[in-house]
This record gives C-alpha cells, sequence and structure tokens, in this order.
C-alpha cells in the first residue's frame, strides 16, 4: 500500500500552481519557460498517478506526449528567446513592446 | 499505519516541493535552474513508486538532463547582465499570482479531499518498460508518428529562429564600397 490517490493529485496540484504563480509573476522570459515546465511535469505526475489508480497503461503512455510536447516547446521557445535578445539586447518580457505605438 | 513506501513517498514529495518554491524564487536564473534539476530528480522516484520506471528514467534524461541543460546552455550565451529589480517591484509582482493560485489550489484540494474513491490506498504495481513499449507502440503507434513530426517541425523551427541575420550595419558599408 502506498498513499491515497488524493495525495498524488494533491502534490501535483502543489507544483501545478508553483508553475502557474512563476509565469505569471517573473518578468523574465527564461523564467516564464520554467514555470511552463513545472506545469507540465505537474500533468505528468497527475498521469502516472491515475494510470495506477485505474490499472490502464494510457496514463503512462500520455506521459510520453507530455515529454515530446515539452522538448518541442522548450526548443522553439530558447530559440525564440535567443531571437529577442538579439533584437532588443534583453530578456525581461517588458521590454519586447517593439508593436507598442 | 504509514509504510515504508508511504514515508518514501511523503519524503521526495516534501524534496519536490521545497526544490521546486526555491527554484521560482531565485533572482540568479543558473541557481533557479539547478534548483528544479534538484526537483526533477526527486520527482523521477515517485513516478518510480507509482509503477512507471521508464518514465522515472526518461524524466531524468529528458527533464533534469536534456531540458535543464539546455536551459543552462542558454543562460550563459546570452551573458545576462544581473537583474536590477528591486524588491518593492518583486512583491507588487507576487502578490496577485499567490492569491490567485492559492484560491484556486484552496478549492482543487477540497475537491480531492472529498472525493471518496481517492482515500483508498493505492494498491503497488508495476509496468515493465517491455509491456510499456509493447502497449505503447500497439495502441498510440499514430500519436507516436504525430510527436516525431512536432519534434521535427520544433527541431526546422528552432534552426531558422536560430540562424544569423546578415549584420544590418556592415550590410550597408559592402553596398558603400
Amino acid at each position: 500500500m502506498i498513499v491515497p490517490f488524493s495525495h498524488v493529485l494533491i502534490l501535483a496540484g502543489l507544483l501545478f500552481f508553483m508553475g502557474a504563480a512563476c509565469t505569471v509573476a517573473r518578468r523574465n522570459v527564461l523564467m516564464i519557460l520554467i514555470g511552463v515546465e513545472i506545469m507540465l511535469n505537474a500533468a505528468g505526475l497527475a498521469f502516472v498517478g491515475a494510470s495506477l489508480k485505474w490499472g490502464y497503461l494510457d496514463g503512462q503512455a500520455f506521459v510520453i506526449f507530455i515529454m515530446a510536447v515539452a522538448a518541442a516547446e522548450v526548443a522553439v521557445g530558447l530559440a525564440l528567446i535567443v531571437y529577442c535578445h538579439r533584437r532588443t539586447g534583453s530578456v525581461n518580457a517588458d521590454h519586447f513592446s517593439l508593436l507598442k505605438g | 499505519m504509514m509504510t515504508l513506501l508511504g514515508a518514501i513517498f511523503y519524503l521526495l514529495a516534501g524534496i519536490t516541493l521545497i526544490a521546486t518554491a526555491l527554484a521560482i524564487t531565485r533572482r540568479q536564473l543558473v541557481h533557479a535552474v539547478v534548483y528544479l534539476t534538484v526537483s526533477f530528480f526527486s520527482l523521477a522516484p515517485i513516478f518510480y513508486l507509482l509503477g512507471a520506471p521508464f518514465l522515472a528514467l526518461l524524466e531524468i534524461i529528458i527533464y533534469a538532463g536534456a531540458i535543464m541543460i539546455l536551459f543552462l546552455f542558454i543562460i550563459m550565451m546570452l551573458r545576462l547582465p544581473p537583474s536590477g529589480q528591486t524588491l518593492a517591484v518583486h512583491a507588487r509582482q507576487w502578490w496577485p499570482a499567490i492569491i490567485l493560485a492559492s484560491i484556486s489550489l484552496v478549492i482543487t484540494i477540497w475537491f480531492f479531499l472529498n472525493d471518496p474513491l481517492g482515500q483508498l490506498p493505492l494498491a503497488p504495481a508495476m509496468a515493465t518498460p517491455k509491456s510499456f513499449g509493447l502497449f505503447l507502440f500497439h495502441a498510440y503507434w499514430f500519436p507516436v508518428e504525430i510527436a516525431s513530426v512536432i519534434l521535427f517541425v520544433a527541431l526546422v523551427g528552432a534552426l531558422y529562429l536560430g540562424r544569423r541575420e546578415k549584420n544590418p550595419d556592415q550590410a550597408a558599408t559592402e553596398e558603400r564600397t
């Protein structure tokens, strides 16, 4: 016997909202990306716990796809950050205001 | 009442939460990335406890290995100046985020704790990598192909964004000569 399923979900929820708070509060683009990573990871944890609870492997299969999406998102996101840093010389999200009149 | 596996779970959960909380509040980006690596390393045994040894290894290889190293490379490559954010600005950004996140969190935890089905302890089970791989390529072979296309598109997009543009000043001087 391990732990109740609700405790796994609570851990995943805590991690998810930490990532969400990081994404909302930080102005550094790299920290925003890190917050998105934490949220994706928390979703994966909830999937694995649900997979154990109901005895289906589908949950674990979806974690593979979450990891693929996370890897793709980080590759494109970091390339975008490098591009924006080349244009504006900053990684602060407030400085990316070229379209502002 | 608490079994050994349960104690290990709570210990790892505590390490994960503390490391993540430290990671999202650091001002130095490198510190944040290293704390996040600690968080992923302690989350991997939780995946193992929940019956997913293959995913636990992938967690270490992909998240702690590949993605965090990519972050470190970019942070070191950009040579960022030290952030001059004052503490007052910091607090003003954090309060709305903390308030909104904790309201959502309290409601979510209330739902989880009131679910009678969720109170039963989980029975340990283990999906071997072999059975997991057979299942994945039997039931989900098409999404695996789609995921490979997504990764390919991301590769092409990253290459396109990362190519070096011709410097405008240099181009102007070349035109003049």
